[in-house]
């Protein structure tokens, strides 16, 4: 039974998406039980993931419940309470199927689980699809919203297509090492370090082009503003904090493993797909009108800033772990922030329209003084202004890129963050500085429970800004797992 | 004499020939058909890898392959229903209301 241990918080996530499913078979209008069993089934998976941490539980030989794989999971249960905490107003005015809804979000998250702790790259394989099948259902949810339907099928199309990529990358390690294990792969991929054969370089090179495809990076971003778009506020929230966050973990766990003797032949295609993304996310976000795709430009930008920290992780080698611990730390920090951002739109719809032009953010300070608030707070944090958590993220990843030599990288981080700082000040200039329309009436009270989990957010990013050692230990602790 | 590298080929040019047809062909059903002919080359590419190696693993892991194909088929279709009730058209170009 010991087998079992790595895998019991999946089990539990999954285990609640099931009795979620069954549950709204038997609901009563008005009840809301599938939430419920969702957020039980979410703390249980911390509590899971705190027992085990420091274990080394090992499932199956290929599930490896480590201090890294648990640490993502404590980051994954987060966004998804917070979710389920901010939907259940979305869900009810939107009419929303409430059952298949929370179940699918659920088993998403239970295949993010399984893909931050999977050691063998065919169970990242379908961790992935698990998870994705799940985001693209969720992304069309609304069936009677044609740009929902599209940006799902939009989603799909690219996503199964990127998903070819990676299997071809998984097929073409497995033709030339004979194994999918990263363990098994690890010492055949260093034993060729000087001169990799073809045969592996093409599949590192398509691995990354199907890791690159769900982070969103440029060039194989083309999916993400229309996805985002089109998708339910709240979903576009949960697709761009947790996809992001079990992908990034994958991507370290894959690259930062097996793959690092090969990093003199990746690195350097990889700090090209870093700029690129830092670049075109900012500079394609600055002129949006739409609040949620210029959130979705930013997202690319954020990837950008992540890839920068796996970049100089994989220039450390195996000594040093600051690179690592900060893509960890940023993962957590943009989580909160960013689900906060899309949680404060997704409260601002009505049920006639979206609410997500820029104009509509006009004086919404006078209309709305408290999600205004929230909102300016997330935007701060996403532009990365002290003493939020955007800005220690920022710092370390940016300190950790100086650290292993790669000026040019953090200059131009570091000038794309100062042009990401003119789209985000602007919604807070449209919110405060411009008078309100005169026929604008004061509008309704934000429900509660929703607002509980926007200040829960607000309190995790002032937190990790101001107190940011804590964190960042475990993250530091947690990326020595790896190995 | 068929080798190694004959099979390694021959799945490069059947996911070659599912990459062009992604981005070439003009009806949604084809995009997924394209889509399918480039996971089939990747089950080649396994099948031979494990034929080569003398290990089991390569046909083991096409079964996986195939289910995941196949849960796919069954939400992209699904998706691409929800699609034609709102714009009766089977043509990705028509598909413009999200666009930058």
């Amino acid at each position: 039974m010991s087998d079992l241990a790595a895998v019991i918080p999946i089990l539990i996530v999954t285990l609640s998406a099931l009795a979620a499913m069954v549950a709204e078979a038997f609901r009563e209008p008005g009840e809301r039980i599938p939430s419920g069993l969702g957020l039980i089934g979410l703390v249980g998976a911390i509590l899971a993931s705190v027992f085990l941490w420091d274990r080394q539980a090992v499932a199956f030989e290929v599930v490896k419940a480590d201090n890294f794989a648990l640490f993502i999971n404590v980051v994954l249960a987060i966004i998804g309470i917070l979710t389920i905490l901010l939907s259940s107003e979305v869900v009810e005015r939107e009419q929303i199927p409430a059952g298949e809804y929370y179940a699918l979000l659920l088993f998403g998250l239970a295949g993010m689980m399984l893909m931050a702790a999977a050691t063998d790259l065919l169970v990242i394989f379908i961790a992935l699809e698990i998870f994705s099948l799940s985001v693209y259902v969720l992304t069309g949810i609304r069936r009677t919203s044609a740009a929902g339907a599209e940006a799902s099928f939009k989603y799909f199309l690219l996503g199964a297509f990127s998903s070819a990529f990676f299997l071809y990358g998984i097929a073409l390690t497995f033709a030339e090492t004979g194994s999918t294990r990263l363990d098994q792969l690890g010492p055949l991929v260093a034993a060729q370090a000087m001169h990799p054969s073809l045969l592996a370089l093409l599949g590192v090179g398509l691995l990354m082009v199907g890791f690159a495809f769900k982070v969103s990076a440029v060039p194989f971003h083309m999916w993400t503003p229309d996805a985002y778009q089109g998708a339910p506020t709240i979903v576009t929230g949960f697709m761009s904090t947790a996809v992001k966050a079990a992908a990034f973990a994958a991507f370290v766990r894959v690259f930062l493993s097996a793959f690092e003797p090969l990093s003199a032949s990746w690195v350097p295609l990889l700090w090209w797909i870093a700029v690129l993304t830092m670049i075109v996310g900012t500079v394609v976000g600055v002129v949006q009108t739409n609040v949620k795709r210029m959130l979705a430009y930013s997202s690319i930008a954020h990837a950008g800033y992540i890839l920068v920290g796996i970049i100089a992780a994989g220039l450390a080698g195996g000594d040093s772990e600051s690179g690592k611990a900060a893509v960890l730390f940023y993962l957590l920090a943009y989580a909160v922030t960013n689900l906060g951002a899309f949680g404060v739109v997704a409260l601002l719809a009505t049920g006639d329209r979206p609410h997500d032009e820029l104009a509509d953010f006009t004086g919404l300070w006078y209309r709305r003084p408290g999600l205004a608030g929230l909102m300016a707070v997330f935007l701060l944090s996403l532009g990365g202004f002290p003493p939020t958590a955007g800005f220690i993220g920022k710092w370390y990843i940016f300190y950790a890129a100086v650290q292993h030599g790669q000026y040019a990288l953090a200059i131009i981080g570091v000038l794309s963050s100062v042009v990401s700082v003119f789209f985000y000040l602007r919604i807070i200039v449209m919110m405060y500085m411009t008078e309100q329309p005169a026929e604008a009436p004061r509008e309704s009270a934000v429900p509660r429970v929703a607002m509980a989990a926007l200040s829960l957010a607000v309190i995790a990013i002032f937190y990790l800004g101001v107190l940011p050692t804590q964190v960042l230990e475990l993250a530091t602790q947690s990326v020595g797992s790896i190995f | 004499m068929v080798t190694f590298n004959s099979y390694l080929v021959l799945s490069a040019i059947l996911f070659s020939i599912g990459t062009a047809g992604v981005f070439l062909r003009r009806n949604i059903i084809t995009l997924l058909l394209s889509i399918e002919i480039m996971l089939n080359a990747v089950n080649l590419t396994f099948v031979a890898a494990g034929r080569f190696l003398g290990t089991v693993d390569g046909q083991i892991i096409v079964f996986f392959v195939m289910t995941v194909a196949a849960a796919e088929a069954a939400v992209g279709l699904a998706i691409v229903i929800a699609l034609f009730r709102h714009r009766e058209t089977l043509n990705p170009d028509a598909f413009t209301s999200l666009r930058w």
